[in-house]
């Protein structure tokens, strides 16, 4: 009989005993840092994660021993080469749940993935034809569709948020939000700066049952959540490498195997061609149609060296350990007078990205700036500002908030100097100082 | 440098007390600007009585540098004329380009001396600059405008 049985999302709660984040914080040199004279606290990794050793070496050794471009270079190098590249997308594939590794299309970031998604996607949509997205989305799956609508004559709508920070779908049902013009639904799974997970399958539905096609950012969700496609529901799933342990400059775009082949291309270029005649080319089928030009192959191979760090740890594990520190830092947080955090207070279907605002008991609203630069100042790395989300923002009434973020190195201790940090905050714009 | 001594007393003194905060009549033009990575966005209003700054006025959300340096740039532009604030201006931009090294003259550049200090971080320089360019901005549309009328 297990002692507890929270879950996220659908993970078995792992007891602290199992995961020894002491012994893998030593794969993570930076981690090692002082900063502002003491320990670096990084606190930032929903932005970007940091780097184990593994994963650094495996793009040296790719430059250093393999180097060459993947499929026109027939030499031993670029079959070796080639076999990385071909290798990491098959990693990938398995690593979110699916069996044919065509159906990953390598792209050089997430934006880059929404912005295929929406290309494609959007040659089929007429004046009338309605657009969802949610008022939690970043930039990133925000303004692609804005400018599909512009483009076409589409209409973009989105999903509104309850008070606690989730999904409004009861809102959503009582206007009609997704009905028989809906062609396209694009939301994120977990929100990047609310920490909610968004009920994908649920939506996914809903949206099937109208023929829309699914599209969901897993940026957050990805490093954070098992992930199995083809449970999520949705017909095309962006993500990138770097929020991973991977590099930057490499991101996916998966795809329903099926729905990619109807897609046209999206850039033109090298190796996403079957013939090229000056009259009119034909394309190659998927993934090379949508990977123009040479990719970033050594990134790929640093993700696929990101993705078997990562399971060789467990998915199951890191969410487990993300919840456990998630739900110690929003109790620490909320001991703190005057931090208000913003989303779910609770450490149920949220992600480990946590956002607040800090008041002194004068009553002066800490820029978070301002925030950002003491913490700093202390060692302490967290992310000033809109975080990307402006509409959501604007949405709860403010112009940006302070965000601290956890993975899987991540401490208790970690969000205890973000506490004290916080303290002296409120003490130097306090006039107490 | 100390983050401490970045944030100077005089800057959190105009932080908490902006000097000629408000949108005010008359103005000649009005602007706005923002820092799109993270939100500080002002509104602000110059009017002109020939080629003396007669009023600046503004809004401003923001972090305790941007709000801070607004609010001393108004007041020394405020009764200056047009060719000396975009002067004062030259001199703000050159000292907070100088990573900590600019000797800034007091006797000219007054509270924002107080700014030379955040120079050394430069992601926050431009916090500093924001409410400088949107003045610089809206002295030229105002500019401007009164050349139209004088057609």
């Amino acid at each position: 009989m297990p002692e507890s049985s929270a879950t996220i999302a659908g993970t078995a709660f792992v007891p602290a005993s199992d995961y020894d984040v002491t012994r893998l914080r030593r794969d993570f040199p930076i981690l090692d840092r002082t900063v502002a004279g003491g320990p670096l606290v990084y606190l930032d990794s929903a932005n970007t994660s940091q780097k184990p050793k593994v994963v650094v070496e495996a793009v040296a050794r790719h430059y250093l021993e393999h180097n060459a471009n993947v499929a026109r270079a027939m030499h031993t190098l670029g079959g070796e080469a080639t076999a990385a590249f071909e290798g990491a997308r098959e990693k990938i594939a398995a690593f979110i749940g699916t069996t044919d590794p065509r159906e990953v299309v390598f792209t050089k970031n997430a934006s880059e993935a929404l912005n295929l998604a929406a290309h494609t996607l959007g040659g089929r949509l007429e004046p009338g034809d309605e657009i969802v997205i949610s008022v939690l989305e970043h930039h990133s799956n925000i303004v692609p569709w804005q400018l599909l609508a512009q483009r076409t004559g589409a209409v973009l709508r989105w999903f509104d948020i309850t008070p606690e920070g989730r999904l409004d779908l009861e809102r959503a049902a009582a206007e009609g939000l997704i009905n028989e013009h809906t062609k396209i639904v694009s939301i994120a799974w977990v929100s990047n700066v609310l920490g909610t997970v968004n009920p994908v399958r649920e939506i996914a539905a809903m949206a099937h049952r109208v023929g829309a096609h699914v599209v969901v950012d897993g940026s957050q969700g990805v490093p954070q959540l098992p992930t199995n496609v083809g449970a999520l529901g949705a017909d095309l799933m962006a993500f990138t490498g770097h929020k991973m342990l991977g590099p930057t400059g490499i991101g996916v775009l998966w795809g329903r195997y099926d729905l990619l082949e109807t897609l046209p291309p999206f850039l033109g270029g090298g190796e996403m061609i079957e013939v090229v005649r000056l009259t009119g080319s034909t394309f190659a089928k998927p993934p090379a149609r949508f990977e123009a030009g040479t990719p970033p192959i050594a990134q790929a191979v640093g993700l696929g060296a990101a993705v078997d760090y990562l399971q060789r740890i467990g998915m199951d594990k890191i969410a487990a350990h993300e919840q456990r520190v998630t739900a110690y830092a929003l109790e620490r947080l909320q001991a703190v007078e005057g931090v208000s955090i913003l989303g779910p207070t609770e450490a149920v279907d949220r992600g480990g990205a946590i956002s607040f605002t800090v008041t002194t008991a004068d009553g002066t609203e800490v820029h978070p700036h301002d925030v950002m630069q003491l913490l700093d100042s202390r060692g302490i790395a967290v992310r000033g500002g809109h975080h990307c989300a402006r509409p959501l923002h604007e949405r709860l009434g403010l112009t940006a908030s302070s965000r601290a973020s956890a993975y899987l190195y991540t401490t208790e201790a970690e969000f205890d100097a973000l506490a004290d940090g916080l303290e002296y905050v409120r003490s130097f714009f306090g006039g107490s100082r | 440098m100390s983050v401490e001594a970045m944030y100077q007393e005089i800057i959190l003194d105009h932080y908490k007390a902006k000097h000629h905060s408000g949108l005010r009549e008359p103005y000649q033009a009005q602007v706005s600007h923002v820092n799109p990575t993270c939100g500080d966005e002002v509104m602000l209003r110059v009017a002109l009585d020939g080629d003396r700054v007669a009023d600046v006025s503004y809004e401003g959300v923001g972090c305790s540098i941007s709000q801070a340096s607004t609010s001393v740039m108004t007041d020394l532009v405020i009764g200056k004329t047009v060719e000396e604030s975009l002067s004062l201006l030259q001199e703000f931009t050159e000292m907070m380009h100088s990573q900590g090294r600019a000797e800034p003259d007091e006797d000219r550049l007054e509270d924002a001396v107080a700014f030379v200090g955040v120079s050394q971080f430069p992601a926050r320089v431009k916090c500093a600059m924001l409410g400088w360019l949107a003045f610089a901005d809206a002295a030229a549309q105002a500019i401007a405008a009164e050349g139209k009328e004088a057609e």
